[in-house]
């Protein structure tokens, strides 16, 4: 099963989690994705990697900015991209997760970008196609959502440079978020020198502090001297029962004000992987000023889901010549 | 048919004896030990030199699917799966469908094993009327149709007036009453042990106090009504903790735990692997090793395969979507006795805890050699390794964590009710 997640040393056959990926793999897909920034700045931006290759992004989960940014990935790649957006309740009626995919790739589908609301959805995935059949996971649940992992450790070290020197503060919804889980293995991996979470105990995963986090639910303490602010959405959707009062409280309490910015250091900045909902964990002046990167971070992830597709379906290309 | 059993290592645990002696089956019945009753012709003989000769196994939890999802086990397979396993009764959980609340179903499942030589089954009837934990069920109706208790499966009793009642009702039966701690409020829709693993998956958990709380509720009703009551499947060190205390306190209570417990912990789950999918989940290495020790002093009375068999495609799912469970009749032999080997147990309180002791806890006059009494009998090689697979074993089963781990142990033959019911094919 090891063999179905990237290991240390191996060249990579999926991407379906930042746990067990090595800082040192890291670095070499953000290097990788260094190069292909020039590509959307050029006039014609596309270049050959994986022309004929076809990648189906198949979503059971609503999505614009990942759906949007693997399309024009994959198309700036020259391959042929299928969107599929279904729901689970419809494939519940009939077919299941490994039927829908065994039909796509009697297609001859060469690389799967895949979004499932269940946990583990990727990696079952992955353990059923055929060895030269690539997945990518685009979120899975409450457990990972790699390339956001590694756009944002992308966005970090574009304006903040080396990771051993920083605290980053990672705000809000631990509990229900992906993002959270795949930030805080690409940080530690990258010997980030403090990462923290902060929210209400409630909204934090039962054992947050193996995953070698310092856990505060004082946002004050949280914030102070923190040189990278992740916001996490306030998931509703996910959220059953009673973890948070109301809207209203959590604001006061953990929402990023620009008072509350101060505490940080000065230079520090903003980070969100959207979608935000404006008032509710971050304020509209916070969002859109001066510290913010949050459309950075859209901008970044183009380059870096190309860089993890051509490591994948077009790594062959990509060792003989660097684009 | 009168069977002699040849020169094995009998171990009774009832009758306190391991001791290597032929024994003699007549009439349905065991006849003697040592040398055979006077005018004894034999029709069968069993070579059991080298062999180890003990009662059938009464197994206190086994899901055979029928009626109800007969695309994952039938009556047919899984009770001739069970005396594969040396497992010569096993109580069924009323959680069939239709549920067993009504005297006609307990007997339909008793007499359909009967038809096809299986097993025998022990029906455990319903508590509530469908399982609906509002109404209490005919539970006197279903003890003469031959249910060994009443439970409501893995289905919660959330009112605990209801709950009040039954074990009241129940109690003034004198009916044993068979209880899933899991409070539904807290395990919620929990897939594993709420701790690092869930923490690092991403899959909700199930903590430790949806156990506690709820034994500690069943508990202070078990002492208000007098009832007796079982405890199925318990899973966490403090779980035991509450159950030691109860019986110290001079509680009717008795509890098991699936043997398959014994052996794993919340990490086994790896990276998504559903053969771990379990309910109760594993849990921390502590609480194994508290479970080993309960087993050992008899806190936790008796081990039992919990099987649940399913179909391939239930298991090929995202973790969450998988459903829970282990197909475990005959993996539960080798299983027992490696915590012999491991030293955790004695060899013969290792299988007083699949013989003798749920026999007790069921008030049943079985689970013994003694004379006199019905001759259900495992017959099983000590020294054999097998390895299980989908393929090989008998269960419709498809899921195991064990499939392809070597196993020490193997039943040679059962014999349930004086007639051979198993024998294993010469190699």
């Amino acid at each position: 099963m090891t063999s179905a997640r990237p290991g240390n040393g191996h060249r990579l056959r999926h991407f379906l989690t930042t746990d067990d990926l090595s800082g040192r793999a890291m670095i070499e897909i953000l290097d990788t994705a260094e190069s292909f920034i020039s590509v959307g700045e050029r006039e014609i931006k596309k270049v050959p990697l994986l022309r004929g290759k076809t990648i189906v992004n198949l979503f059971f989960e609503a999505s614009t900015r990942t759906r949007t940014t693997f399309e024009i990935a994959g198309k700036r790649l020259s391959a042929d991209i299928i969107n599929i957006n279904t729901s689970v309740s419809a494939t519940q009626k009939g077919e299941s997760l490994l039927d829908t995919v065994r039909n796509l790739e009697a297609m001859h589908t060469d690389l799967f970008v895949i979004r499932h609301p269940a946990s583990g959805a990727a990696d079952l995935v992955a353990r059923s196609v055929p060895s030269h059949v690539h997945v990518v996971n685009a979120g899975d649940g409450r457990h990972a959502h790699p390339t956001q992992g590694l756009l944002d450790m992308f966005t970090i070290r574009r304006y903040k440079g080396d990771f051993r020197r920083l605290t980053v503060a990672i705000v809000g919804d631990v509990l229900h978020s992906r993002v959270a889980r795949s930030q805080i293995h690409a940080l530690t991996a990258l010997g980030a020198k403090e990462v923290r979470v902060v929210a209400p105990r409630s909204l934090l995963p039962a054992a947050v502090e193996t995953l070698g986090v310092t856990a505060y639910t004082d946002m004050a303490q949280g914030l102070k001297d923190a040189d990278v602010i992740i916001m996490l959405r306030l998931q509703f959707e996910r959220m059953s029962g009673a973890l948070i009062p109301s809207a209203r409280e959590y604001f006061d309490l953990y929402g990023l004000t620009r008072e509350r910015l101060t505490l940080a250091h000065p230079d520090a900045i903003v980070m969100h992987p959207g979608p935000m909902n404006r008032g509710l964990e971050i304020a509209s002046e916070v969002a859109d000023g001066p510290q913010s990167v949050i459309l950075p971070q859209v901008t970044n992830g183009i380059a870096v889901r190309m860089a993890i597709l051509a490591r994948l379906a077009g790594a062959s290309a990509l060792e003989s010549k660097t684009p | 048919m009168n069977i002699a059993i040849l020169g094995g290592r009998v171990i009774d645990p009832a009758q306190n004896l391991d001791a290597v002696c032929s024994v003699f089956v007549q009439n349905g019945v065991i006849a003697g030990f040592g040398d055979p009753p006077s005018g004894f012709e034999t029709d069968r003989t069993i070579e059991a030199h080298g062999l180890v000769v003990c009662p059938g196994l009464i197994d206190l939890r086994a899901r055979l699917r029928e009626p109800g999802l007969e695309h994952k086990g039938t009556i047919e397979s899984e009770a001739r799966a069970a005396l594969a396993g040396g497992i010569t009764r096993a109580c069924c959980p009323p959680d069939t469908d239709p549920v067993i609340d009504t005297p006609v179903t307990a007997q339909w499942l008793i007499d359909r094993a009967r038809q096809f030589g299986g097993a025998e089954i022990l029906p455990i009837g319903a508590l509530t009327r469908g399982l609906n934990g509002t109404h209490l069920a005919d539970m006197h109706a279903l003890r003469r149709a031959g249910c060994v208790g009443v439970g409501n499966a893995a289905l919660p009793i959330k009112d605990t007036g209801v709950l009040r009642h039954a074990l009241e009702y129940a109690s003034g039966l004198g009916l044993l009453v068979f209880l899933t701690p899991e409070d539904p409020w807290l395990s919620g829709a929990g897939v594993v042990h709420e701790g690092r693993v869930s923490t690092r998956l991403g899959l909700a958990g199930i903590p430790e106090s949806a156990e506690t709380i709820e034994i500690s509720r069943t508990l202070m009703l078990i002492e208000e009504t007098g009832a007796r009551a079982h405890f199925c499947g318990i899973s966490t060190a403090r779980g035991v903790a509450l159950i030691a205390e109860a019986k110290r306190r001079g509680l009717a209570v008795s509890a098991d735990t699936p043997v398959h417990q014994l052996y794993f912990t919340e990490d086994d789950v790896g990276i998504f692997d559903t053969n771990y999918r379990l309910r109760p989940p594993a849990r921390t290495a502590a609480d194994r090793d508290a479970l080993r020790e309960a087993v050992a002093e008899g806190v936790i009375d008796a081990l039992c395969s919990d099987h649940l068999p399913h179909e391939v495609d239930a298991k090929e799912r995202p973790f969450s979507d998988a459903e829970p469970g282990i197909a475990g009749l005959e993996t539960l032999l080798p299983l027992t006795l490696r915590l012999a080997e491991l030293s955790v147990l004695t060899l013969k309180d290792a299988v007083a805890a699949v013989t003798s002791r749920p026999a007790t806890l069921l008030g049943l006059a079985a689970g013994t050699l003694a004379t006199g009494r019905a001759a259900d009998i495992c017959i099983y090689d000590p020294e054999a390794e097998w390895t299980p697979t989908a393929d090989s074993v008998r269960t419709r089963g498809c899921n195991s964590p064990f499939y392809g781990t070597p196993m020490r142990g193997q039943v040679v033959a059962t014999i349930q009710g004086g007639r051979i019911a198993y024998e294993r094919s010469k190699p």
